[in-house]
């Protein structure tokens, strides 16, 4: 259904150039839950939002049900690391997952059901008329997933949406990700650092090389679902897994760049 | 090639040639818009859409502002009011900053002053002119009065933030390591409030150079504003214009001035380092 | 000393301080007796019969009209021009120059300009000259805000298709308020400045032309009275802009409590 073609991206000129991704080459078939792994800085970011069309490439295409995206497609929905910087602070939740459907052209009724469904799956009905800031960083984040289902899109890109979350709230929401592909059937592509959670999520793993960035392997998963926080992670398999990913990211990670930033620098996700 | 060749090839056919400095740019566009501004005035002018005795042409006005400026009186009264605003301006900055970190440091006086300080500063300094005709007369002191009474309050409001502003938590380590009271006030707190005491002088200096303008226009005090006071009685209209012009210079400049010392005070303060925070 | 006691202290100062002042200055213009330093209390009395019944509908009233719209309409432009400015780069270079220059200029200089070009002294000459100079702190606030708008919040609408009237109007609008609102509050100040300035040099109605009869005929309480007016108008204008603005920004105030930096 998604696929990437040859993407290049370059930043700066002359003397100052950066090339962040040099080619991406995967496809995302229809229904998958797709993770994509990298090193630190190695242009995770600038790839999901070339593919989300709201970057332009500096060279290959992203092509989506066939028709070549070049700004940001209707089936598409995002969810952004940032949630306190994605919500709009003087909206109530409701009106927040309310934005995106202001312009489709929908029944008021319809709206209102999409918006209270979506928030129900994620769990917030409570919280419908509150304003983001008033819940937790755990609960924003379900916000801007339900913003993302009440969207109701085809296929939904998540740029390392746990990352600002603590390990336990990440472990409820990563569940959460996993029910809503289920439910709703909708295809995902999530990008991620953390290993764990690539593998507890995913069918298959995208792994990244270093900036300038290729695809270093794709990894195909092959664990039982439903998966379980507990269980399934207490498999052989899942270690197996886990191991091997680690492996390819940190050889790649102890190979020289120019452009490589060491995860413990301040300077992290310089590119991403 | 390796992949940083490779990436520089590729950029340098792609990208855009960028041949003049930003700079020269700049300051082309500005150069332009400017002039744009001023074709447009003459267009206007002489379009009839406005009389031509309502609105001069815009080479008239600047004929008449060079004209201007070939005389001593124009000079004269130029100096006289840089001197009112200058003065007042002084005389503000070296009240309201003293004042300002006795009421900033002290909690004391600073909460028993409070009342009268909100009193005393939204009343408009204009409004006093009346007053300092018919008692100071049209003096140079009236008119540095009235200066010095309206920049007094935007420095000493903001003299009295920076002192206030200062981390506790430098003072505190300051203190752990026994660093005296005398040193502690000349070393952190008022190199701290530098940036907002600055940012008061800008906002002063604008406000000091409308009252001594002002006080020449109502009072009669010399300088531009009597200069225009006289060219509205007589009619002269272009004179109006070029006038109005050479006080808007005078104000940009100063403006520019104060902005960029303002911005030198700043570069080195805490908010506005980016970095290890 | 205690705390309890050193805040009781200060509490004590805070009103014994100004009521301390008010009587200083009551004793030492009876003694003076001079017909420029009039003591408070006549001042009061002046206020009273002056502003809150003789006078009231025929000055206090034209005048803060000529406030309240120029200050609207001042405002209001000031955001029409400040947003196309604060999202477009090039208008931005090429407008500035005549922003900083207009927002520079003391406004005294353009009072005979706008009497000639306008053909009256009346409320539209008033208000006009007014309006003009409140757009400045409006428009240069409002371009800082639209430029500050989060990327995140930019990307967040794009992702999602969301048009472009409605990003202005759903997101840069709201995210932008609060730096607009400051700019506004400053404006309104500006706007009663700028009114006693204009009714002084000419007007037939207004507190500032109260100001200019009362010099003109030697009237030092009335004169006073003005004064305190006045600075009663900026107070009050302050006060319940700010009480407005309190509760339009209670969302910027959670917010910012809520989102560490």
């Amino acid at each position: 259904m998604l696929e990437i073609r040859g993407l290049a991206k370059t930043y700066g000129s002359g003397d100052t150039v950066v090339q962040a991704l040099r080619d991406i080459t995967f496809s995302i078939g229809e229904g998958e839950l797709v993770c994509v792994v990298g090193p630190s800085g190695c242009g995770k970011t600038t790839l999901l939002k070339c593919i989300a069309g709201l970057l332009r490439p500096s060279r290959g295409e992203v092509v989506l049900h066939g028709s070549p995206v070049t700004s940001p497609p209707e089936e598409m929905a995002v969810v952004f690391q940032e949630y306190n910087r994605s919500l709009m602070p003087w909206s109530t939740v409701r009106n927040n997952v309310l934005l995106p459907l202001r312009h489709k052209s929908l029944a008021k009724a319809e709206r209102t059901r999409l918006v209270e469904e979506a928030l129900a799956a994620v769990g917030l009905t409570r919280f419908i008329d509150h304003y983001p800031w008033q819940l937790s960083g755990g609960m924003q984040q379900r916000v801007a997933i339900a913003r993302a289902l009440a969207y109701q899109p085809l296929i939904l890109l998540m740029d390392e949406p746990f990352a600002s979350v603590d390990a336990q709230t990440r472990g409820d929401l990563e569940d959460l990700v996993l029910r809503v592909h289920e439910e709703f059937g909708i295809t995902i592509l999530f990008v991620t650092h953390d290993i764990d959670e690539s593998v507890y999520l995913s069918h298959r793993i995208v792994v990244l090389t270093h900036a300038p960035t290729v695809v270093k392997e794709i990894v195909g998963v092959d664990l039982p679902t439903p998966r379980d926080q507990l269980e399934t992670k207490e498999l052989p398999e899942f270690a197996h897994l886990r191991a091997y990913v680690y492996r390819l990211i940190k050889r790649d990670r102890s190979a020289p760049s120019g452009v490589d930033a060491p995860s413990t620098l301040v300077g992290e996700g310089l590119l991403d | 090639m390796t992949t940083a060749q490779e990436a520089k090839a590729e950029s340098l056919r792609t990208a855009p040639r960028v041949t003049m400095s930003p700079r020269i740019v700049n300051a082309l566009v500005v150069a332009g818009s400017v002039a744009f501004a001023l074709l447009l005035w003459e267009l206007v002018s002489r379009s009839g859409l406005v009389r031509e005795q309502d609105l001069p042409t815009m080479t008239a006005t600047v004929g008449e502002l060079g004209s201007l400026a070939r005389t001593g009186a124009f000079w004269s009264a130029f100096l006289h009011t840089v001197r009112g605003w200058a003065l007042g301006l002084g005389i503000a900055i070296l009240l309201a900053v003293p004042i300002g970190v006795g009421l900033g440091l002290s909690d004391f006086a600073g909460r028993a002053f409070r009342v009268p300080v909100e009193f005393l500063r939204p009343i408009p300094s204009a409004a006093l002119i009346p007053l300092l005709f018919l008692t100071l007369g049209t003096t140079l002191e009236s008119e540095v009065f009235l200066a010095a009474f309206g920049a007094f309050w935007p420095i000493l409001v903001q003299t009295m933030y920076g002192v206030r502003d200062v981390d506790p938590v430098t003072i505190d380590t300051a203190r752990s390591f026994g660093v005296p009271r005398r040193d502690r006030l000349w070393r952190i707190t008022l190199p701290g409030a530098v940036p907002y005491i600055a940012t008061g002088i800008r906002i002063a200096s604008a406000v000091a150079l409308i009252l001594a303008f002002t006080a020449e226009l109502f009072m009669g005090t010399p300088g531009l504003g009597m200069m225009l006071n006289y060219a509205q009685s007589y009619g002269l209209t272009t004179q109006l214009y070029a006038l109005a012009i050479a006080t808007g210079v005078l104000g940009i400049c100063t403006h520019i001035a104060f902005t960029a010392i303002e911005r030198r005070a700043l570069r080195w303060h805490p908010s506005q380092r980016l970095g290890a925070a | 000393m205690s705390r309890r006691r050193a805040e009781a202290l200060k509490l004590a100062t805070e009103i014994a301080v100004p009521i301390a002042i008010v009587l200083v200055w009551e004793a030492w213009a009876r003694s003076a007796d001079s017909q420029f330093w009039p003591p408070p209390s006549t001042i009061a009395q002046e206020f009273r019969d002056l502003w809150l019944f003789a006078q009231f509908r025929s000055d206090v009233i034209p005048s803060l009209m000529r406030i309240l719209f120029g200050f609207a309409i001042g405002s209001a432009i000031g955001v029409a021009v400040g947003l196309p400015l604060g999202l477009s780069l090039w208008a931005r270079k090429f407008a500035m120059p005549h922003v900083e220059y207009w927002r520079a200029m003391p406004p005294p200089a353009l009072l005979p300009i706008s009497v000639i070009l306008l053909h009256s002294i009346g409320n539209l000459q008033k208000i006009t000259f007014i309006a003009f100079f409140c757009t400045f702190p409006v428009l240069l606030n409002t371009i800082d805000g639209v430029r500050a708008l989060d990327p995140t919040l930019v990307d967040t609408a794009r992702a999602y298709g969301v048009p472009v009237r409605e990003r202005i109007r759903r997101i840069v609008l709201p995210a932008a308020f609060p730096q607009i609102s400051a700019g506004m509050r400053t404006s309104l100040s500006l706007a009663v400045i700028v009114m006693v300035v204009a009714e002084y040099f000419s007007s037939t109605s207004g507190v500032g032309y109260v100001l200019l009869i009362s010099k003109n005929t030697f009237q030092l309480v009335p004169m006073w009275a003005a004064i305190v007016l006045i600075g009663v108008i900026g107070y009050l204008l302050n006060l319940a802009y700010m009480m407005v603005e309190h509760r339009l920004l209670a969302w910027h105030r959670g917010w910012r409590a809520a989102t560490p930096l």
